[in-house]
């Protein structure tokens, strides 16, 4: 089973391994369709499991100055308690005194448990094209999967939360940068395209309740998982925005709103994205 | 009717009035500068947004009549004419920075290119590229369906170094006024949608 897994992985990284140009946007369509044809086979045969797998490892591996594992993390329900805590994210921690999402608690528990340092590993914490996804991103697709076929149920309701997602649709629909673009520029209404991508409609509950909860997602055009902070990031670059700061508020904010945006959609990690 | 379906399209953001509760545009300014502690000190306004993208904002693209007057009027004011009066450049020039996207991005630098307009990203164009967005109206023979006026290849420059004079809260980045492409490039554009004999308009 986890043999043919590595085999998939690698038949389509040839398949995948393409620019982003759009000229072969067509390509990666086809691609995409053979990818989720298979999927419809084998469930399983998303390549993405074989990172869900890696964290799984790495949440039980000591490391750091500190010798300590992640089982001890807090994820909300409990030390160690990964099983739906996903589904339950964002929310406030009052250990941490702020609002989290999976990715950014798992940068603290990082810290706090092993002695690692943040602001360390979010110097570069996504991965180029065509290499792995990262520790945290590996550990993120193995929690968040731990809620698959769960429906979002994060409350978001303590003022602390509210405070998140209310900032995080006036980033949404902030404009800035040479451009001039906001999130709403490109993911305010249905059926639109860049060139040939479809753009989800996150401003609306309906889409982004289908699409949301799919992140950690594999990634065909890049050959990688991708999880949500970074997704973020890319948007960000369209938008010619510097750099966002994995764990930053903002960011936080953000995934706090489109959580929001998506309640009581399905959890469905790790999801297979173009 | 082909220009009402591209005034809608592009002022089309008119999105129903902000719901949630109020917060305050400090709060908001502090976390986008603290998400992005890497921006060299140069892009310090590409955080911000002016006033007018301040207003636009707030307003879900959508700002009240004395507003919107305040905007076409602050935006024509940028507005740099070519010094001759002649608008239009070289449609072939034009037709490759409507497929390049390149520029300002922070991979882009230092700059390896001129910057693109990416025109493609957005609107439709030649029949030939059928690899076309739909984020803005379609813009086949935009210049054969106004005659190839003299006002109309004027009023292209225009909107292509800054909409928000013809549309307020247009979605469409402001190239002449944000520099993101230069006066020579604008006339390119202009070519390409105006010139018949650009493909635009021949349909080749
Ligand atoms: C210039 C257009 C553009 C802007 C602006 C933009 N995005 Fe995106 N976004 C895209 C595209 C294109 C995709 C799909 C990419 C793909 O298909 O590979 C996408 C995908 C996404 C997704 C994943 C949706 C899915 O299908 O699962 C999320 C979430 C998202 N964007 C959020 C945001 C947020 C939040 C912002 C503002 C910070 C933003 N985007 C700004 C173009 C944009």
């Amino acid at each position: 089973m986890k043999r043919s897994l590595v085999m998939l992985a690698v038949a389509f990284a040839a398949v995948a391994a393409i620019p982003r140009a759009h000229a072969q946007d067509a390509e990666t369509e086809k691609a995409i369709e053979k990818y989720r044809a298979m999927l419809r086979e084998d469930p399983w045969s998303n390549p993405g499991y074989l990172d869900a797998d890696r964290g799984e490892a790495l949440w039980t591996t000591r490391a750091g100055p500190k010798n300590a594992s992640f089982e001890q993390c807090d994820l909300g329900k409990g030390p160690g308690k990964v099983d739906g805590a996903f589904a339950e994210l964002p929310r406030y921690f009052a250990d941490a005194d702020r609002v989290m999402d999976l990715e950014t608690r798992l940068l603290w528990c990082r810290e706090t448990l092993q002695g690692l340092s943040a602001a360390d590993y979010v110097k570069r914490p996504h991965p180029a094209g065509g290499q792995p996804v990262k520790e945290i991103g590996a550990i993120a697709t193995y929690v968040a999967s731990k809620s698959s076929g769960q429906k979002f149920a994060a409350r978001l309701d303590r003022p602390q939360e509210q405070d998140a997602v209310a900032l995080g649709e006036t980033l949404f629909y902030r404009r800035s940068g040479p451009f001039d673009f906001a999130c709403a520029t490109c993911h305010a209404q249905s059926g639109l395209r860049i060139r040939l991508q479809g753009l989800p409609y996150l401003a609306e509950k309906k889409e982004a309740s289908k699409v949301i909860g799919e992140w950690p997602a594999y990634r065909v055009s890049n050959t990688h998982v991708m999880t949500m902070q970074h997704r973020l990031l890319d948007c960000y670059w369209q938008m010619r925005m510097p750099e966002l700061q994995m764990g930053s508020d903002a960011s936080v904010a953000l995934i706090a709103f489109l959580t929001k945006q998506a309640e009581d959609g399905e959890i469905a990690v790790p999801g297979l994205k173009r | 009717m082909r220009i009402t379906i591209a005034i809608l399209a592009l002022s089309f953001a008119a999105m129903p009035a902000p719901a949630q509760k109020k917060v305050d545009p400090a709060r908001a300014d502090t976390a986008i500068k603290a998400a992005f502690p890497t921006a060299p000190a140069d892009w310090a306004s590409r955080l911000t947004g002016d006033e007018t993208m301040q207003q636009c904002s707030a307003s879900h693209n959508n700002p009240a009549k004395d507003v919107a007057a305040a905007i076409q009027k602050r935006e024509q004011g940028t507005i740099v004419y070519p010094p001759d009066n002649n608008f239009m450049g070289d449609w072939q020039k034009g037709e490759r920075l409507a497929q390049s996207g390149y520029g300002l991005r922070f991979t882009d630098y230092p700059p390896r290119q001129a910057n693109g307009g990416n025109c493609y990203a957005c609107h439709q164009l030649t029949k030939n590229e059928v690899s076309y967005g739909t984020l803005g109206p379609s813009l086949s023979e935009y210049g054969k369906l106004r005659d190839f006026k003299p006002e109309a290849v004027k009023a292209a420059y225009e909107k292509l170094y800054n909409s928000h004079m013809a549309f307020p809260c247009s979605t469409m980045p402001r190239f002449g006024a944000n520099k993101i492409l230069t006066i020579e490039q604008i006339k390119d554009a202009v070519a390409l949608l105006m010139s018949p004999e650009s493909p635009v308009n021949t349909g080749k």
